[in-house]
């Protein structure tokens, strides 16, 4: 019992020091994350141009559907952004995962902490942006059931933790070819078509929507959205998906891991 | 009993060949070629605790892919090594907390925050209390020299302050082992001074092991009573320098900065003329003739400056190679030619 209270009061420790030090650093960079959170607005965009198709009736949707639909992307898509790849492949190609491997800790808590505090050095701007959207477009104002918002928050913090499993995975393969950052380019083609942040999957062919539910991308905008949005979708399966993606990559992950550090050969480092 | 223990250790991996131009650009896309880089042959040694023994060599000789495998970072080809009682390559906690490499040109500090954030960090990992980290990074600052650059962020640091903070990262949690990768390198000669009378105190204070690589002689023979020479991945020399120089060098390099050029016939009575460039020659005089030939020189010839040092360590070794050295049953001699590939 006091070798569990012990370790947690160290993982404590370690978590809160981890955030704050990299809350810090995030705020050295608060511009960029500025200009980063301003390119999430394609959905907004996007939003702009189903507002006109629906206001000629060529949709089910109504304008004011359109727009808090896109407005609930927005937030999906700021709350799951994901970049270790980047990071990992930096550190793995410039040697600076050296240092991170002599110390007691799995680095992956570092790339996580960097994650985390980005996330509530980003939440303030994203106060300011929807106060300016809902001024701007009235039509989309509305009030989330508690419910709604609670299922939203559970299947956004699952969504970031598969993003983040599935970006870490393919960052592995740093240990062997060294542009990885390559594959993850490839990943936005098949992101932006199934993920319903071009168009919510209703309008999508019903098979094509059905085979895209039992994929990872949905979930980083279309399932959040239809959930804070309270409009129909499969919550049982939804996070029944989200649950085996993220037991699939975690795995993989682990093993791609223990192999590519037999394969490591401290590059440059 | 021996701390760190290595035995028949080699490491070898592929590195792609390329050739320069587009027919070798085009050959290389087509057709991948690789070669053999054997970077660590057949090394065994032992070191004591308490001991600071310095790993010396050219560039490629294979210093740091030693560390690297001793330090748990890379596997072994082929060998097996141990280090306080673990095998590195497992990187089991207890291990990692008893060791720390520190290289020259990696940093582990966060670059846009000042040090003291990336201590809070390693003081948590480390599980160190944070009264007693505050009181080590007081020590380590006291010991280093650095104060109002803890506050400051990295990047602000000159080359040096940063050096010292990288040591005083890497050594916050007490490691009795340490494997230091050229730790002065790039260091104005007082900053060389002052990391390695920080390294000496060290290791008088806390018993700590320390193994070292340098191509600055100067920091060997400073810190180290022992030393190894590492050439194309093999072991060539493991003792004491200083007497290896002695016995090998018979000769001693003096430098002369003259007034007016001299031909070589004028210098020849002096000792072997290396070079003549302008004004500046260069000389080899035996050691038992220094004493005397010395005040000849500087009545004889219209010298601005003088200076006597010993051959630089990459002719020593050259000599090592060559079989000089065998009387001395400390050192190994190679087969000829037997190393081929190297890499640091």
């Amino acid at each position: 019992m006091t070798r569990i209270i012990t370790r947690l009061s160290r993982t404590r420790r370690i978590a809160s020091t981890l955030l704050s030090v990299w809350y810090a650093y995030m705020l050295e960079y608060r511009a960029e994350i500025f200009l980063w959170a301003m390119v999430g607005l394609l959905p907004l965009i996007l939003m702009g141009l189903w507002m006109q198709a629906a206001a000629s009736g060529a949709t089910a949707f109504s304008p004011g559907d359109f727009a808090r639909y896109f407005f609930a992307v927005f937030l999906a898509r700021q709350f799951t952004a994901v970049w270790v790849i980047y990071d990992f492949e930096y550190d793995v190609v410039d040697g600076r995962l050296s240092p991170y491997l002599l110390q007691p800790i799995d680095p992956v808590w570092r790339y996580m902490a960097g994650h985390a505090a980005e996330r509530l050095t980003r939440l303030p701007l994203l106060v300011g942006f929807s106060l300016a959207f809902f001024w701007l477009f009235p039509e989309a104002r509305w009030l989330p059931a508690v419910g709604d918002v609670l299922l939203c928050a559970l299947a956004l913090a699952l969504a970031f933790l598969l993003r983040f499993a599935i970006q870490y995975s393919v960052a592995m393969l740093a240990f062997w070819i060294e542009r990885v950052s390559e594959i993850e380019k490839f990943w936005f083609l098949l992101f932006f078509f199934f993920s319903g942040t071009i168009a919510p999957l209703d309008l999508y062919p019903p098979a094509v929507r059905d085979a895209a539910m039992y994929t990872p991308f949905p979930y980083f905008a279309y399932f959040p959205a239809q959930l804070l949005t309270g409009r129909p979708a499969p919550i049982a399966l939804g996070f029944v998906v989200m649950l085996g993606w993220l037991a699939f990559f975690f795995v993989v992950n682990r093993v791609l891991w223990r192999r590519g550090l037999k394969q490591h050969s401290g590059m440059g480092a | 009993m021996p701390i760190i223990v290595a035995e028949h250790l080699s490491k070898s991996y592929r590195a792609a060949a390329k050739e320069p131009g587009m027919l070798g650009t085009l050959r290389h896309f087509v057709r991948r070629r690789y070669r053999l880089i054997e970077a660590v042959r057949d090394v065994s040694f032992s070191i004591e605790p308490g001991e600071i023994v310095g790993f010396l060599g050219p560039n490629g000789a294979g210093k740091t892919t030693a560390l690297k495998m001793l330090s748990g970072l890379i596997h072994p080809t082929a060998g097996r090594c141990e280090v306080a009682g673990h095998t590195p390559f497992a990187r089991d906690s207890a291990f990692l907390r008893s060791i720390t490499l520190v290289m020259g040109q990696k940093q582990q500090l966060i670059w846009d925050l000042p040090v003291l954030d990336s201590l809070r960090i390693n003081a948590a990992v480390y599980d160190i209390p944070e009264a007693e980290a505050r009181r080590r990074v007081d020590e380590l600052a006291a010991m280093l020299g650095l104060t109002t650059q803890l506050t400051q962020p990295v990047r602000k640091l000159s080359l040096g302050e940063r050096m010292k903070a990288e040591l005083m990262a890497a050594l916050l949690h007490r490691p009795s082992i340490l494997f230091l990768d050229e730790p002065t390198l790039g260091l104005d000669v007082n900053a060389q001074a002052s990391v390695r009378e920080f390294l000496l105190s060290y290791n008088q204070r806390h018993g700590a092991t320390i193994l070292l690589t340098s191509h600055y002689k100067a920091d060997i023979t400073a810190l180290c009573r022992r030393e190894m020479l590492i050439d194309k991945g093999t072991l060539i020399y493991d003792g004491d320098l200083a007497a290896m120089i002695e016995r090998l060098a018979p000769c001693r390099e003096v430098r002369l900065d003259l007034r007016r050029a001299y031909a070589a016939e004028e210098l020849a009575p002096f000792g072997e003329v290396r070079t003549i460039e302008g004004r500046a020659a260069h000389l080899l005089v035996r050691r038992e003739d220094l004493t005397r030939v010395l005040p000849r020189i500087l009545s004889d010839l219209d010298v601005e400056d003088l200076t006597v040092g010993d051959p630089p360590v990459e002719q020593i070794i050259g000599q090592v190679f060559n079989g000089q050295a065998s009387a001395n049953a400390d050192v190994q001699t190679p087969t000829p030619g037997a190393a081929q590939g190297a890499a640091t």
